[in-house]
């Protein structure tokens, strides 16, 4: 309350700081509750279809790549004598024989393949090596290249100046190509390290074409994420909460981590999730041509292009992982959008 | 300007030094030396044959020679599993049929692409839109080698309308380049949507309307022109999705182009012939990317040089 009678008196009214009354405690109820970022954006993803169909979509897939292979009766590098080249759902004359005697076989849903392997765990396993790809890719680039952007960003200067050129000379460097030279190079001291080294076998465990895919898209494809949350810092640490953090005392590891990333971290969902699509892209034609996961393995690249040969009389073996690799990339391209549409609209174009 | 320009020459300079440097380390970090492939010649062979290529002295001076004759002389060597050739005479033979199916790849998508793209921001909302945009986003998720692959089945065998393989007539040309240029075609015109719709909602737009100049002027001279430019910059990676892309239509079209080359050798582990179509086609792709960005500069004087 404000004096009146003595307006410019710098006296304060005791009277401000008695105990709310009950009434005045009603006035201060917040009307409704505050919404948080997190639940603003989750509400707005939720009310978009397509994208909530494709994140359906995709839990349908790693069900099908991760959990159903355990459970299913045949291997992806089982060769079952007999059983070559069969037919969606038909069974040789041995399982014929089999069922005739009364024992149960279970079904090729997708037929075989030339070496009397079931395709349909194939392409399950095919599934699991591009999830894996892309997945575990793009969490590389996420913290690659958010934590170069964010010191690049933070720190500003001669450190900023000799970061980004590093960046902008990588992203230059024709990528696809440095890749296959990466990929056909790689695999020796790869394969020497895991059979030589004690400490390394489990190079070996996940596969060297594997391994060699992840450190490959590590090396090259962070710039682009390093890029955006450079950007961002730059303007977030002009704010006034990095000021009273700084005059707090905080480290400059707590200011980048604790509040300029978490600050865009809209962004940094965003690209990770279409990062996903890209990186099994690559995959896929890195198999395609064939330089990716090696041999019993499966890939949908690998599938594909095994298939090429015998397309007149086999298209569905084609066909399958060509619709399952499509299948995958529209599903991320389509929740990417839905994340954007959702978390970051600034970042449309 | 020249500042900008020196700075991007430079940068293009370094990456290929850089491109070029990666390539021959790695290229000799793998063990073995190219002649113990498959059967082993005899040591006196093996010094003979060191001896020719120069594989005998040290890393250093072998870099040295191979960086000078490869950028001074436009000499990268001979092929090491085709006798007799060298990666020069394969390149030379094999880049003018891809740069010809890339070519019309290009062009393809970009009349494909600008239109589609443009029409669908002037109809938004509309069916038209809708169709237009479900086709791009599927043309965005389809890789090129299952593009080529339902081409062949449908086109080809099924309906055999059109010959599978080899590029003997102007016919053969349709369904690599269809397949090459179908996921830029659609990359296109999503790019160019909505670029199109944020020059449509801009107030130069409304002046040129309310000075009541046609409908053609305004679309074509004002709107056309300034929501081209995101393609312009997209034309760099544009180059180098096609001359990767041709690896793949390549093989599965059996055309003799530098992508069919390029993946032979790596089967074939012609290390010379990887290291020169590699330097080759790098070159030329941050050589384009280069001239693409000084062009966008040049096109668009609203951006800031620094």
């Amino acid at each position: 309350m404000i004096d009146m009678k003595k307006p410019l008196s710098m006296q304060l009214d005791v009277s401000d700081f008695l105990p709310a009354g009950k009434e005045e405690r009603q006035s201060l109820v917040v009307m409704r509750q505050s919404v948080s970022f997190w639940k603003d954006g989750l509400r707005r993803f939720r009310k978009n279809n397509i994208a909530m169909v494709s994140l359906a979509v995709i839990i349908l897939v790693l069900i099908f790549a991760f959990i159903v292979p355990s459970f299913y009766p045949y291997t992806y590098e089982q060769q079952i004598r007999g059983s070559e080249n069969l037919a969606p759902m038909q069974y040789s004359q041995q399982e014929i024989g089999l069922k005739a005697q009364g024992e149960s076989v279970f079904p090729h849903f997708m037929g075989t393949d030339s070496l009397g392997r079931d395709t349909m765990i194939r392409l399950m396993m095919g599934s699991r090596v591009s999830l894996l790809v892309g997945i575990v890719a793009s969490l590389m680039v996420l913290l690659i290249g958010s934590i170069y952007g964010a010191i690049a960003g933070y720190f500003g200067g001669k450190t900023d100046m000799i970061m980004m050129r590093v960046v902008d000379i990588i992203y230059t460097v024709p990528d696809i190509l440095v890749i296959i030279l990466l990929m056909v190079t790689l695999k020796f001291p790869l394969v020497n390290l895991a059979n030589n080294m004690p400490g390394f076998d489990w190079i070996n465990r996940i596969g060297v074409g594997l391994i060699c895919i992840f450190i490959v898209f590590a090396l090259l494809y962070w710039v682009g994420m390093a890029r955006i949350v450079r950007s961002q810092i730059l303007t977030l640490k002009e704010q006034e909460f990095v000021t009273a953090a700084k005059a707090l005392g905080a480290s400059n590891g707590r200011i980048i981590g604790k509040h300029l990333l978490t600050n865009c971290m809209g962004t940094l969902i965003v690209t990770t999730t279409l990062q996903i699509p890209s990186s099994i892209f690559t995959e896929s034609f890195l198999s395609f041509i064939g330089i990716g996961v090696a041999a019993p393995m499966p890939s949908l690249g690998s599938m594909a292009s095994q298939a090429i040969g015998g397309i007149t009389s086999y298209p569905y073996r084609l066909l399958a992982p060509a619709i399952m690799i499509s299948l995958i990339i529209l599903s991320f391209n389509l929740i990417g959008d839905g994340l954007r549409d959702a978390f970051d609209p600034k970042l449309k174009n | 300007m020249l500042k900008y320009v020196i700075k991007r020459v430079l940068l293009s300079i370094v990456t290929l030094w850089l491109v070029s440097t990666i390539t021959f380390t790695l290229m000799y970090l793998v063990p073995g030396g190219p002649f113990l492939s498959e059967k082993a010649p005899s040591a006196a062979t093996l010094k003979a044959m060191n001896a020719k290529y120069g594989l005998d002295q040290p890393k250093i001076v072998q870099y040295k020679n191979y960086m000078v004759k490869a950028f001074f002389q436009g000499d990268l060597g001979p092929s090491l599993k085709q006798r007799g050739r060298t990666v020069n005479q394969i390149i030379s033979r094999g880049f003018p049929v891809s740069a010809r199916i890339g070519g019309l790849a290009i062009l393809i998508a970009l009349l494909i692409g600008i239109p589609l793209g443009s029409i669908a921001a002037l109809n938004r909302g509309k069916w038209i839109d809708n169709v237009i945009i479900v086709f791009s986003t599927f043309g965005i998720a389809v890789p090129s080698f299952v593009v080529s692959v339902v081409l062949m089945v449908v086109l080809s065998v099924k309906l055999d309308l059109l010959p599978t393989y080899g590029l003997a007539t102007p016919l053969h040309y349709i369904m690599p380049v269809l397949a090459l240029s179908f996921y830029p075609a659609s990359y296109i015109s999503r790019l160019m949507r909505s670029s199109m719709l944020e020059v449509l909602g801009q107030d130069y737009m409304r002046t040129a309307k309310a000075k009541g100049l046609t409908q053609y002027v305004i679309l074509f001279k004002h709107a056309l022109r300034n929501a081209i430019l995101p393609v312009v910059t997209y034309l760099g990676p544009l180059l180098a999705y096609t001359l990767t892309g041709s690896f793949i239509v390549e093989k599965i079209f059996t055309i003799p182009g530098l992508g069919s080359a390029f993946i032979s050798s790596i089967t074939d582990r012609d290390y010379p012939l990887i290291m020169g179509t590699t330097i080759f086609l790098a070159a030329l792709i941050i050589v384009m990317n280069m001239l693409v960005d000084i062009a966008y500069k040049v096109i668009d004087p609203r951006i800031k040089l620094k």
